[in-house]
């Protein structure tokens, strides 16, 4: 197969270019050796198989982040697996100086090129006049492809010249490549091309005057990066994106739990009895359904963002915030995934692409599962309602809402110190923080292109992150569901059998059979196991259960009790587990649900790691399991530490 | 000499050098090599970073790139 492959500046419309070309045939792959995402898609022209690779938009083929880095190896490696046969470089036609020089990095390569002279309506609209047969007799060994991307114009052209070009053989390199380390050379390098190419262009541009050069661009700029209304427009968007994930996402996902659920239901009464159907029932459709469940998260999520994206926004945002985000050793760019994970840390991680320093993306990604995310809306909820008396303070709050309040303000202040203690470690790293952001005119989004990043990245989330949710679930079911010995179905044959006929009593005598079960499996000894460990924490056995179990998803946390305390979980009000837990008393009499050990319970939930999809999304992320065991064990002990504090203040 | 991050808002101003670091090839890539004419369109809230007109797009930086720029102002021809 021939290998083509895409280089350009950011904002050249490239990514436009590869999503024309391949559509819906792309797929997401790894450059050997880096993390960087490799997308290639494939194309079929005149019975000629294609293989198309987008690289990372550069300035220049000499990395200046990790990201970089893949664009230099390929092509100074004639053996290299994505060594192509034909390079296509798209360049933005206003800005063909800039432009150049990565083209004429590697035209000097040899090997045989396209130049795209993409955007040039823009181009003509700022007054721009290219002579291609010109610029053609100072690159003749390119071809050069007009097209607009935009408007869709040009990827004929392109196919054409694509087609015309893949008999054509490497040619000797017309400069050598210098070494990575040798920047005086590579700044002397880039001086003489760009006197060079001010020489090409002096010949074959011609700019006339026009009047309203850039003129919206810089009228909304002027409201959009101002010092009150930039912020105001800025967080009124946010609550609005914030806002709409919450609200829209809750009916689909609403949905898919019930879809789920009853599905399950179904293969357990049609499916004959055994193993393999509670296998089914229990452990694969729920852990199917823990996957789905996400997705209209991270849809809506990223149908918003690619938005903001696509207009140019986005740059703004970044442009506005990140001095207020430097001190805590993140970026501008940081702001962003941080304010989605106080929806969901899923989308929030994946978000984080977007920041080229390795350390600010991974400080990012460290700190972002501490911002407080909608599944543990059940939880506070329930903690609260639990030990916080219903009055009001200050003669207007409501002292369970100002509760449920500072809970976020919590995660938000706990995610900006770690990140703090986080830029102490990477301060010895080598990597420069560097900003340098091009802010590109405003301009409407491509539909087409949002589409496909929504595609993308789900497809992302239910094929590299699905497979690590679904075998983690499959294991806690299988804890929870067996146990040592028979020592479960003794013990629940000692409950007092139901009265026939009454419907009532059977299902109390169901609900205690559970009950019993899950303490007597693997789980629930696990969970007596800790007792000693979480005592300090005000926490007893059942607790324990309740927390090992919540690791598949936070919220389990309560449905765990309503099996533990034998409560018929009612769907939404959990007022009968709430009484049943206010009885509950130790072996001394009082509660076990005090208010110190119901503080140190929101205090453990707000900084736990009881999110197994975190973990899958942050591996998928890092490509490597040292981060989410990093900040798995960081947020266990924040969370024990933090827990151990506030139950001995309050009791 | 002075530097990019005190330049006047809005004035052309010539590009005179760049401080030798690790920055200076990637600010040389950006377009800003020397005699390139640039203006300073505006500043983020904080002051920090700035935005740059670097003929025919707006590039921003923050103050510390800033200072690694020489300027001279735009002598008229």
């Amino acid at each position: 197969m021939k290998k083509v492959a895409l280089f350009g500046n950011p904002n050249t419309g490239k990514s436009s270019i590869f999503n024309r070309l391949t559509g819906l045939n792309q797929r997401v792959g790894n450059f050997p050796g880096v993390t960087v995402d490799k997308q290639y898609g494939t194309l079929k022209i005149h019975d000629q198989q294609l293989s198309i690779v987008d690289f990372p938009g550069t300035y220049s083929i000499y990395p200046r982040s990790e990201d970089e880095q893949v664009v230099y190896d390929v092509l100074n490696n004639a053996s290299h697996a994505d060594f192509p046969e034909i390079a296509v470089v798209v360049t933005d036609a206003s800005n063909l100086e800039r432009n150049l020089l990565l083209f004429t990095q590697i035209y000097d390569t040899g090997i045989p090129t396209i130049l795209v002279l993409n955007m040039t309506d823009i181009a003509a609209k700022n007054g721009i006049r290219i002579d291609i047969n010109k610029l053609q007799s100072h690159f003749p060994e390119t071809l050069i492809v007009r097209s607009n991307a935009r408007i869709g114009t040009g990827k004929n052209e392109l196919l054409e010249a694509i087609i015309s070009k893949s008999g054509a053989k490497k040619s000797e390199a017309k400069s050598a490549p210098i070494s990575l380390g040798d920047l005086t050379a590579q700044s002397a390098d880039t001086a003489k091309r760009f006197e060079k190419i001010g020489a090409i262009l002096k010949e074959v541009t011609r700019t006339e005057a026009v009047k309203e050069k850039n003129y919206s661009t810089s009228r909304l700029d002027r409201i959009l990066v101002h010092p009150v209304f930039g912020y105001l427009i800025f967080f009124s968007i946010l609550l609005l994106i914030f806002q709409s994930v919450f609200t829209f996402a809750s009916y689909p996902m609403d949905l898919i739990d019930a879809g789920f659920s009853s599905l399950s239901e179904f293969t357990s009464a049609n499916l004959p009895e055994g193993l393999l159907t509670r296998l089914l029932s229990e452990g694969i459709i729920p852990g199917i359904g823990g996957v789905v469940i996400f997705i209209p998260q991270i849809a809506l999520l990223f149908f918003l963002l690619a938005i903001l994206e696509e207009t140019g926004y986005m740059a703004r945002v970044v442009f506005i915030m990140d001095k207020l985000m430097r001190p805590f050793g993140l970026n501008g760019k940081s702001v962003v995934p941080l304010i989605s994970s106080a929806a969901c840390a899923i989308p929030g991680v994946m978000a984080t692409r977007t920041i080229h320093s390795r350390a600010e993306r991974l400080t990012t990604i460290l700190v972002a599962p501490l911002m407080s995310c909608s599944a543990r809306i059940p939880v506070y909820t329930l903690l609260i309602a639990l030990v916080i008396p219903e009055r009001t303070v200050l003669g207007v709050f409501n002292l369970q809402g100002l509760v449920l309040f500072a809970m976020y303000a919590l995660g938000l202040t706990a995610a900006l110190l770690v990140a703090l203690v986080i830029k102490q470690f990477f301060k010895r790293g080598k990597e420069r923080s560097v900003f340098l952001l091009e802010l590109p005119a405003y301009k409407a989004p491509r539909w087409g292109n949002v589409g496909l990043e929504v595609w993308q990245k789900v497809k992302i989330f239910v094929t590299d992150a699905g497979k690590i949710i679904l075998a983690i679930s499959i294991i806690l079911w299988a804890l929870a569901s067996f146990g040592p010995g028979n020592k479960m179905e003794s013990e629940a044959a000692r409950i007092e059998k139901p009265v026939e006929g009454n419907e009532v009593s059977q299902e109390a005598y169901n609900e205690k059979v559970a009950s019993v079960k899950l303490e007597n499996s693997y789980i629930g000894i696990l969970g007596k196991g800790i007792e000693p460990v979480i005592r300090p924490l005000g926490y007893d056995w059942k607790i324990g259960i309740s927390l090992l179990t919540s690791f598949a998803a936070r919220e389990v946390f309560v449905g765990s009790l309503a099996t533990i305390y034998s409560v018929h979980q009612e769907d939404e009000e959990p007022k009968l587990l709430i009484e049943k837990m206010r009885s509950e008393k130790r072996a001394d009499g009082t509660p076990v649900y005090s208010l110190a050990t119901g503080a140190s319970l929101l205090v453990f939930y707000a900084f736990a790691m009881q999110c197994m999809a975190t973990l899958a999304i942050v591996k998928r992320e890092t490509k490597s399991w040292k981060w989410p065991l990093i900040q798995l064990a960081y947020m266990g002990v924040l969370a024990y530490l933090g827990a151990l504090i506030t139950y001995q203040i309050f009791s | 000499m002075q530097t990019l991050d005190k330049a006047t808002l809005g004035k052309q101003i010539t590009i005179a050098s760049i401080t030798e670091s690790d920055l200076k090839p990637r600010l040389l890539e950006m377009g800003l090599y020397e005699g390139k004419i640039v203006k300073v369109l505006f500043r983020a809230p904080f002051g920090d970073p700035i935005a740059v007109d670097v003929d025919g797009y707006v590039l921003s930086m923050r103050l510390d790139e800033a200072r690694m720029v020489q300027i001279t102002d735009l002598v008229q021809a």
